[in-house]
C-alpha cells in the first residue's frame, strides 16, 4: 500500500519535471525555431536522465 | 529492489555478454569498418570534388581576368606601336625633306659654281678668241691699211665700233 | 550475382529455420495446468503478463483448448543448459511439459530440477519434489547457473544473425558502388544518423571514430530488439535486466578504460576544490562513475520496454476483462483501438530508448576522453567556474 503511494508521487514529481522540460523547450523552440535541433537533444538527454532518477526510485521502492 | 535482483538471471547475463562481445567484435570487422571507411572516402570525394569545382571556377576568374589584362596591354601595345609609327613617319619625311632641301642647296650652289666657272672659262676663252680676233683683223687691217691711209683709218674706226658692240 | 546468392542462402536459412521450428512443434496436453491455461479472469491476466516479461525456456507461439478440453500448446522448446553443482546439464525445455510452478520434476544424472516462474531450481539432495514455504519460495531447492538457449537468448541471436547479414551487405554494396541500393538505402541514413548525431558532437572530432563501431552495434541492437518486441513473436529481451544490465556494464568498461588522465583527476582530485572538500566529492563522483551512471542505463532502458510491454498486453487483455460491462464489441473495440495507439507509441519509444541509450553512452564517453587543452576558467580566488560540462556532470 505504502509503496503505491510512494510510486504515485514519483509519477507526480516525475510528471511535473516532465512537463517543466518539455513546456521549456517548446518555449525555447517558439523563440528560436532554427535552434529546434540542439534543444531537442538537450531536452531529451535531460529528459532521460529525470526518467532514470524517477526509474530507479521507483524500484527502489518496490 | 528484491524483484529487481530476483528478475536478474546471471546465466542469461553470460550469454548475452558472449553473445554481444561476439557481435560487436564481427559488425565491427566485417560491418562497420568497411562502412565508414566507404562513408568517409565518398564524403572526401565529394569534398573533393567540390574543392575542385571552387579551384576550377577560381581559375577561371583569374584566366578571364589575365584575359582583360592582356586584352588591354595589347591594345595599349598596339596604340603605342601606332603611335611610334606614326613618329617614325613623321620625323623620316622630316629627315627626308631637310636632307632633299640641303641637296638641293647643294646641288644649287655647285650648279651655279660650274656656271660661275664656265662663265669664266668661256669668258678667258672669248677674251683669247677676241684677242686671237683682234690680232688677225689687226693682221688683215695693217696688211690693206698699209697700202691705203684712208681705208686704214675707217677700218680702224669700224673695227672698235665692232670691238664696242661686244 | 553474388549478392542474389546470399540473399537467397539467407532465405533458405530462415525457411529452413521456421520448418525445424514446427516440426518440432509439439501438442503436449497437460491437464494439471494453470500457467498455460484459457486466460480469461483479471488475476489470469496479471499472471500472464508477469510470466510473459519474464525470459521464457521455450519458445511457444499460441495456444487453445481443443474440443476435448484439452490445453494444446504450439511452440518449440528450447535447448537448456545448466552449470550445476555436478557439473554440465543439458535437456530439452519439453520435458518440463509447459509446468511453470515446480511440480515437473526433471531428473538427469542424478539431479533433479524443477522450473519454477521461469526460473530453473536444483533441488537438495534425496528431495523428490519442491516443497514451498508460504510466501512460495522453494525451501529444498537452490538455483543454478542457467546457460539455457532461452527465447531471450533465441532473439539475440536472429537480431544479431539478421544485423550481420544487412550490415556486411551494405558493406559489401559499397565496393560496388557509391550510393547503395535496395535496403542499404534505407540503413545508410541511420548509420549516417548514429555517427553525426549521436557519436561525433558528444565524444569530439577527434576521438569518435574509435566508438563509433560500439555505438552503433548497440543503437540498432537495442533498436532491432525493441521492436521485436512488439511483434506477435513476444520477445521482451531489452526488457530483460541481464540483458540491459550486460549493456550498461559494456558502456562502462569503455569509458571507463579510455579515460584520460584529466578525467581521472576531476573525479579523484578536482582542481580548484577546496582540499576538505575533495575526499567527500570524489566518492561522489566516484559512485556517480560506476553505480547510478550504469544503473540509470539498465534500469531506464529495462524499465522502458517492459513497462511498454504490460501496458500493451494490459490493453489487449481489455477484451477479456471488460467483457461483462462492456459486451464483447463494446470490449474488444476499445481494446483495439488503445492498444493500436499505444503500440504506435511504442514504436516511437522503441527507437527513443535506442537513441537515448546510445546518446548517454557517447556522452559518457566523451566526458571520459574530453580534453581539456584550454585551461579550465578560474576566477580570482582560484575557484573553478564551473562550466556547463561539470554542471551536466553533476546530474548524471
Amino acid at each position: 500500500m505504502y509503496n503505491l503511494i510512494g510510486a504515485g508521487l514519483i509519477v507526480i514529481g516525475a510528471g511535473i519535471g516532465l512537463g517543466q522540460i518539455g513546456g521549456k523547450a517548446m518555449e525555447g523552440i517558439a523563440r528560436q525555431p532554427e535552434a529546434t535541433g540542439k534543444i531537442q537533444t538537450a531536452m531529451i538527454i535531460i529528459a532521460a536522465l529525470l526518467e532514470g532518477l524517477a526509474f530507479g526510485a521507483l524500484f527502489l521502492g518496490k | 529492489m528484491d524483484k529487481l535482483l530476483n528478475d536478474f538471471s546471471p546465466g542469461l547475463f553470460v550469454v548475452q555478454t558472449i553473445l554481444l562481445l561476439l557481435l560487436i567484435l564481427l559488425m565491427v570487422k566485417f560491418a562497420w569498418k568497411p562502412i565508414m571507411n566507404s562513408l568517409t572516402e565518398r564524403e572526401e570525394g565529394i569534398q573533393g570534388a567540390l574543392d575542385a569545382a571552387e579551384k576550377a571556377k577560381l581559375e577561371m576568374q583569374n584566366l578571364q581576368a589575365d584575359n582583360a589584362n592582356l586584352l588591354k596591354e595589347a591594345r595599349a601595345e598596339r596604340e603605342s606601336m601606332l603611335k611610334e609609327a606614326r613618329d617614325i613617319k613623321n620625323t623620316m619625311i622630316e629627315d627626308a625633306k631637310t636632307e632633299a632641301q640641303t641637296q638641293a642647296n647643294n646641288m644649287i650652289a655647285q650648279a651655279q659654281a660650274a656656271i660661275e666657272s664656265e662663265k669664266k672659262s668661256a669668258m678667258a676663252e672669248l677674251k683669247s678668241h677676241v684677242a686671237g680676233l683682234s690680232i688677225e683683223i689687226a693682221e688683215k687691217v695693217v696688211r690693206q691699211e698699209l697700202s691705203n691711209k684712208d681705208k686704214q683709218l675707217e677700218l680702224v674706226a669700224s673695227m672698235l665700233n665692232d670691238a664696242k658692240l661686244n | 550475382m553474388k549478392v542474389a546468392t546470399q540473399t537467397f542462402k539467407f532465405y533458405s536459412l530462415v525457411l529452413m529455420l521456421f520448418v525445424s521450428a514446427f516440426a518440432m512443434a509439439e501438442n503436449t496436453t497437460d491437464p494439471v495446468q494453470n500457467s498455460g491455461g484459457q486466460v480469461d479472469t483479471k488475476d489470469k491476466v496479471d499472471a500472464y503478463i508477469l510470466h510473459h516479461i519474464q525470459d521464457s525456456h521455450d519458445f511457444s507461439l499460441f495456444s487453445y483448448t481443443s474440443d476435448e478440453g484439452e490445453r494444446k500448446h504450439f511452440g518449440f522448446p528450447l535447448p537448456i543448459i545448466l552449470w550445476t553443482s555436478n557439473g554440465l546439464r543439458t535437456f530439452m525445455s519439453s520435458e518440463f511439459h509447459h509446468n511453470d510452478d515446480g511440480h515437473v520434476v526433471v531428473e538427469k544424472n542424478g539431479l533433479k530440477f524443477a522450473k519454477i516462474h521461469s526460473k530453473i531450481y536444483e533441488l537438495d539432495g534425496a528431495a523428490a519434489s519442491v516443497a514451498f514455504d508460504e510466501t512460495h519460495h522453494a525451501t529444498n531447492a537452490h538455483k543454478v547457473l542457467d546457460l539455457s538457449i532461452t527465447k531471450s537468448v533465441v532473439g539475440v541471436l536472429i537480431i544479431g544473425l539478421l544485423m550481420l547479414f544487412w550490415f556486411t551487405g551494405l558493406a559489401r554494396q559499397y565496393k560496388k558502388r557509391q550510393v547503395p541500393t535496395g535496403f542499404g538505402r534505407v540503413l545508410e541514413p541511420l548509420v549516417l544518423y548514429v555517427r553525426d548525431e549521436i557519436s561525433r558532437p558528444n565524444i569530439g572530432e577527434k576521438h569518435y571514430r574509435k566508438f563509433t563501431g560500439y555505438l552503433l552495434t548497440v543503437f540498432f541492437f537495442i533498436w532491432f530488439l525493441n521492436l521485436a518486441g512488439l511483434t506477435p513473436l513476444g520477445f521482451n529481451v531489452t526488457g530483460q535486466v541481464a540483458v540491459t544490465a550486460c549493456l550498461a556494464i559494456f558502456t562502462l568498461i569503455i569509458y571507463t578504460v579510455s579515460g584520460n588522465k584529466d578525467y581521472w583527476m576531476h573525479m579523484l582530485w578536482m582542481p580548484g576544490v577546496p582540499v576538505l572538500i575533495r575526499p567527500v566529492l570524489a566518492i561522489i563522483e566516484l559512485a556517480g562513475a560506476f553505480i547510478i551512471k550504469p544503473f540509470s542505463l539498465l534500469v531506464r532502458l529495462f524499465a522502458n520496454i517492459s513497462a511498454g510491454h504490460i501496458v500493451v498486453m494490459s490493453l489487449i487483455a481489455i477484451m477479456f476483462t471488460l467483457k461483462e460491462s462492456l459486451g464483447v464489441v463494446g470490449a474488444t473495440g476499445l481494446s483495439l483501438v488503445l492498444s493500436f495507439f499505444i503500440t504506435l507509441i511504442e514504436v516511437l519509444v522503441a527507437f527513443l530508448q535506442a537513441y537515448i541509450f546510445t546518446m548517454l553512452s557517447a556522452l559518457f564517453i566523451g566526458m571520459a576522453v574530453a580534453e581539456h587543452d584550454h585551461d579550465h576558467a578560474h576566477d580570482e580566488q582560484g575557484h573553478e567556474v564551473s562550466d556547463a560540462e561539470d554542471v551536466r556532470g553533476d546530474f548524471i
